[in-house]
């Protein structure tokens, strides 16, 4: 791995810690628009996060050590699994070391430690948002794999940079198998980012709360760095999907200054439009009762299983 | 045949066993007549394409057949009957909806078991058909199995249908003779059991089959 390589990923790691706030800002954007409302500047997330840093953190009495350590955590977890997607250049030398599986992996262990923060004070709001966050988990979490299955026996290796040279390459066609691969990682990354049918992110509603739910308590830097934590997830999946399912345009590694310009600029406009999608897609869907969010899950879990199972078919038509 | 070709031929077989899986997930009447006029769409789509790769243009009549019979009149004629029969509601399954998903992923499973290795001496082409077809089969089984109101035990009956034509038209060889008098005795099927329902409705009030357990004395 060269000089140039680990500035490139430095640049990346930078990129989408930069850029997830605004990414949430024109998520909002796009849906007050959509609801025929003004709606806030798309910069007004960056502006929420700056004055929650400068208030002070209100922590309750009987709160351990955990509770303050854990949003620290949470945001490490997942800004380094967000620095392993490649979003405008592929060929990352971190994701040399890590591929898909240990994204999940650590988007794992920040949901863990985000259930434990939700039951460290003892509320009983956020109990109820960790043990309804665990019991989604326990069906998105299989199917976000069977996808990650799907696609890394298509292309032979659990590398995103691979996944994503092999999609491009002439192997990869009309297949149903990435179908419901695609559908799934869609129904799981909905799921994942407590956006509207399962979870309305905009909403203090005790029936409906999951995300909202286990941060409750959090106010101040804590805050600040959850609600980041929570942009860099969403630009996580919206960039993961972007990566594998339309990789066009994505610089490969040693390309020049050109290639990343373009690169970039793919990426930005991927990421627009699958924000733009989403957004439709929330507008014109109702909320889920939390019951029924488990069947909804249950079919992104379905979809990836028969995946991988009709893949063996196409295996032998070859 | 180029990689396009068969993905293509992949792409709408395995879109109707998807298409049996939303049949068995979907739990309202209206909804599951579309989805039925869709597994049709799907059927009349793969056997067309079958006919354009293996040059027998008698495939096209059976596309054509599964079009307008299975995908425009059955499901029009249903909803009609569905509305005289004032069902338009939910329907009611015995097992839940997770566990019949569950359920029909292993009968996939099985199916693609059992096919793969029995037709090793065939083409591709005709052993994934015959994998699929079976899955349709099987997942049509299941939902005659599951389902208690009458209506949706005659679109798993139909969806069953589907998949036999499915492995028909991967077969090679199949005379068009025998396709069109298995796509009538379909239709005459689908008559004879509207009629019947009309029937069992005015003797029992009701589609739910289970009264027909009751007045055999075999539910308590």
């Amino acid at each position: 791995m060269s000089y140039a390589d680990w500035l490139i990923q430095l640049a990346q790691t930078a990129l989408v810690l930069g850029t997830a706030p605004l990414l949430s800002g024109v998520t909002r954007k796009i849906r007050a628009r959509l609801l025929r409302r003004q709606g806030a500047s798309v910069l007004q997330p960056y502006r929420d996060l700056l004055k929650l840093i400068r208030k002070e953190a209100v922590v309750a009495e009987n709160a351990s050590w955990l509770f303050r350590a854990a949003p620290y955590l949470i945001f490490a977890t997942t800004w380094v699994a967000a620095a392993l997607v490649p979003t405008f250049a592929s060929g990352l030398p971190l994701g040399a070391v890590a591929d898909i599986i240990v994204i999940v992996a650590l988007l794992a262990t920040a949901r863990f430690l985000l259930a434990l923060a939700g039951l460290d004070v003892g509320t009983s709001f956020g109990g109820l948002g960790s043990s309804r966050e665990m019991l989604f988990a326990s069906l998105a979490e299989p199917a976000m794999l069977m996808a990650v299955f799907t696609l890394s026996l298509f292309a032979g290796s659990t590398q995103l940079s691979s996944i994503s040279a092999y999609m491009l390459g002439p192997g990869a066609g009309v297949n149903i198998s990435l179908a419901l691969a695609l559908v799934a990682l869609i129904i799981v990354s909905i799921g994942e980012n407590a956006r509207i049918p399962v979870d309305n992110p905009a909403t203090h509603l005790e029936l409906t709360m999951v995300h909202e739910a286990m941060i409750l308590e959090y106010s101040g830097r804590h805050l600040a760095v959850m609600e980041a934590a929570a942009a860099v997830k969403l630009l996580l999946y919206l960039s993961l999907i972007a990566c594998v399912f339309t990789p066009w345009g994505t610089a490969v590694a040693g390309a020049g200054a050109l290639a990343y310009a373009a690169g970039l600029l793919a990426w930005a406009m991927k990421l627009a439009l699958l924000a733009f999608l989403l957004v439709l897609f929330e507008t014109a869907i109702a909320k889920m009762r939390v019951f029924r969010v488990p069947e909804f899950l249950g079919i992104a879990l379905m979809l990836g299983l028969l995946g991988t199972i009709l893949l063996f078919v196409s295996k032998v038509s070859r | 045949m180029s990689p396009l070709d068969s993905d293509i031929a992949h792409l709408l077989a395995g879109s109707m066993v998807l298409l049996s899986f939303l049949l068995l997930y979907q739990d309202r009447m209206f909804a599951l007549l579309n989805v039925f006029a869709f597994h049709a769409f799907a059927l009349a789509g793969s056997v067309a394409w079958q006919a354009y790769l293996q040059r027998a243009p008698h495939l096209f009549i059976t596309a054509l057949i599964a079009l307008l019979f299975k995908g425009v009149i059955i499901p029009i004629a249903l909803r009609r009957i569905v509305v005289r029969l004032g069902i338009h509601r939910s329907i009611e399954t015995v097992v839940s909806i997770g566990p019949t998903m569950l359920f029909g992923i292993a009968l996939v499973g099985l199916s693609i078991v059992v096919m793969l290795p029995v037709t090793q001496a065939e083409g591709p082409f005709v052993r994934e058909d015959l994998a699929f077809a079976l899955s349709v089969v099987l997942l049509g089984f299941l939902m005659m199995v599951t389902r208690r109101n009458a209506v949706s035990q005659v679109i798993g009956f139909m969806s069953l249908e589907n998949g036999l034509v499915l492995a028909a038209s991967g077969a090679r060889g199949m005379p068009l003779v025998v396709e069109i008098s298995v796509g009538f005795s379909v239709l005459i099927a689908f008559m004879v059991i509207s009629i019947f329902l009309f029937r069992i409705r005015e003797r029992f009030d009701t589609v739910d089959l289970q009264a027909l357990d009751m007045s055999r004395g075999e539910a308590l």
